[in-house]
């Protein structure tokens, strides 16, 4: 079968046909191309809106409070209520499954509300557990984020996000120890963090004040309410479980009844991250349909010229024919040109692909701004290398079937007699 | 009608008498219905295209009037083709085929492509490429059909050596002067040999 000398024939009547063997590689180069930047992109895109939730637990759900929509044990419907740290206690020991659980208050927000000296910046305030930093991570710039003797002592103390330290620094300056005012009260500064995700839960965490949760709810007057709720569920188990045990738990505990819908307030990152895997899975299965598609048609313009060549060849092939070469001599000519040409099409439009994306993986890699980056490592697998480069071996096959049944139907007396 | 080893032929007669497709059936290029062609003890007929090649490739040199060269081939690749369907190296092949260029004349020649040739010269490329695998039948249509009356003489001188070597020879040709250069010549007219001379003077 690997015959040294049966290739280098082949090649020769490659390589002496240059238009020729060109316009049957070209469809089969297009497609592959197409297929590898397809590809590239659809990967950037994914990992790039996969950077955008890394760093924030996905398997979390958030509660909040809301009107209640059903008449229920003598209280009118649409009555206003709050949860109180007494319920997040009971959810804390009645449901194992959940791993953090973190209480939020959000604070007034009021122009230059924030201020330090002669700088001033508007900014949200929220009152945290440590915990929160577990849901939502974020990336320590200095010192260190809220802590549990902060919460238990009330401690005026706050974390502040990137944009705050910013607005209220100059460059450089160590922010640690120092005082600055918020929305009137005077906290000091513990630490400064970024959030690694873009996901925002009251606005970005970037543009936050911190504050120990007891300290917001002193500061604030608000006795002991939560405004907010966010949990994780331990590994095994899914957002949505706690995400509805939790909900139970505080109809129960603030009369509302079992069926309202309204009441309890809630969504589910787990789901909305399963909607974006489907969104993930449909684009791929899209640029595959698409890429193989433009493959096949690559492969049929293979077929299609090798026919048209074979036609024109007829003499050439009679000639062969009449001299000794039997019908499999044929056959395995034209199958393997159609081989070769597909497969060098093939493998110089995978590597043109592969240089195109990281080129543009570099571009992007390299561009000033952090933010909005939509796209990230612009690059195929190597398995979908490898799936492709098998893909064209047997498209090359395929190609080459029909012109080289074709080219053995031959008889050597009417090739010659074609003059 | 029988030819013997080492005969050199010479069919003659109008187009549409069937001489083209004598030679066909000669060359196991074309079938038969009725009568029978045995060649070297062997009947041949109703052959399969791989056995009929084989036998053509073993036993039979063609050579054509329009010569039938590979455009994209060079001289000494044409010469070397046969022998690749025979599945002789390349290295051993280029060696046979220029010492068969060589043996015509042609050596300096060999890199050069058939259209960059004259017709007297792709005809010898054409007889060394049927001579290469040393067939026992040299069968040539028309050999001298497009050439000039120098390139005919030249190329039937060729023809003569080969047959010396004691090749069988058969021509078809319809020019007289061609056949005169046999020692046999067979005229067919509607498919039927209407006269079969030999020439007894052997000294040419």
């Amino acid at each position: 079968m690997f015959d040294m000398d049966q290739w280098h024939e082949i090649w020769q009547t490659i390589t002496r046909n240059k238009v020729r063997s060109f316009f049957t590689a070209f469809g089969v180069f297009w497609g592959i191309l197409m297929l590898t930047l397809l590809l590239g992109a659809g990967n950037g895109l994914e990992k790039g809106m996969l950077s955008n939730i890394e760093g924030f637990a996905t398997n979390s759900c958030f509660i909040y409070t809301d009107q209640t929509s059903v008449n229920y044990q003598g209280f009118r419907k649409g009555r206003r209520w709050d949860m109180h740290n007494s319920d997040i206690e009971v959810l804390r020991a009645n449901i194992p499954e959940i791993k953090y659980l973190a209480p939020l208050l959000f604070g007034s927000r009021s122009e230059n509300n924030t201020v330090r000296g002669e700088k001033a910046g508007t900014f949200s305030t929220r009152g945290c557990y440590p915990d929160y930093a577990k849901i939502e991570e974020q990336k320590i710039l200095y010192g260190r984020y809220i802590n549990e003797v902060d919460v238990q002592e009330s401690r005026k103390v706050c974390f502040i996000g990137k944009n705050v330290y910013e607005a209220l620094f100059q460059p450089l300056e160590d922010p640690i120890g120092q005082i600055i005012r918020s929305n009137g009260i005077y906290y000091r500064i513990i630490g400064v963090g970024s959030g690694l995700s873009n996901i925002q839960i009251g606005g970005r965490s970037d543009d936050m004040v911190v504050l120990p949760f007891t300290t917001m709810q002193r500061t604030y007057n608000q006795g002991d309410i939560v405004h907010f709720l966010a949990a994780t569920a331990q590994d095994d188990v899914e957002a949505g479980f706690i995400e509805d045990e939790i909900k139970t738990i505080l109809k129960k505990r603030n009369n509302i009844a079992p069926e309202d819908e309204r009441a309890v307030g809630s969504f589910n990152i787990a789901d909305q991250f399963k909607t974006f895997g489907y969104l993930f899975l449909g684009i791929r299965i899209l640029i595959w349909i698409v890429g193989t598609g433009t493959l096949l048609a690559g492969a049929i313009g293979v077929s299609n010229i090798m026919l048209v060549s074979v036609k024109e060849r007829t003499k050439e092939i009679g000639i062969r024919r009449a001299i000794g070469a039997k019908p499999t001599n044929i056959v395995g000519q034209i199958l393997k040109e159609s081989l070769v040409i597909t497969s060098i099409a093939g493998f110089v439009g995978l590597s043109l692909g592969v240089g195109i994306l990281a080129f543009f993986d570099y571009m992007i890699q390299n561009l000033p701004t952090e933010e909005g980056i939509f796209l990230k490592n612009i690059m195929i697998d190597f398995d979908v290398a490898i799936t492709a480069s098998l893909l064209l071996i047997v498209l090359g096959l395929l190609a080459g079937l029909l012109p080289a049944w074709r080219a053995m139907q031959i008889k050597p007396i009417e090739a010659l007699s074609e003059e | 009608m029988d030819i013997d080893a080492g005969e050199y032929v010479s069919i003659m007669g109008a187009s549409g008498s069937g001489k083209s497709t004598m030679l066909n059936i000669l060359g196991i290029l074309d079938d038969y219905d009725e009568g029978q062609y045995v060649l070297d003890g062997k009947r041949i007929q109703h052959l399969s295209e791989t056995q009929s090649a084989a036998y053509r490739n073993k036993m039979i040199g063609f050579i054509f009037q329009s010569f039938n060269l590979i455009p994209f081939k060079n001289a000494l690749e044409n010469v070397a083709l046969p022998l690749f369907y025979k599945g002789i190296t390349r290295k051993r092949r280029n060696q046979m085929a220029m010492d068969y260029l060589d043996r015509l004349g042609l050596k300096e020649w060999w890199h050069h492509y058939p259209n960059e040739l004259s017709g007297g010269q792709k005809q010898r490329i054409a007889i060394a490429r049927a001579l290469i695998t040393k067939p026992s039948i040299i069968l040539a249509d028309e050999p001298t059909g497009a050439l000039d009356s120098t390139t005919t003489e030249e190329v039937m001188q060729l023809l003569t050596e080969v047959n010396n070597m004691g090749i069988t020879t058969i021509i078809v040709t319809h020019e007289q002067s061609v056949a005169e250069k046999t020692k046999r010549i067979i005229h067919l007219r509607d498919g039927i040999i209407e006269s079969d001379i030999r020439k007894h003077h052997e000294n040419l």
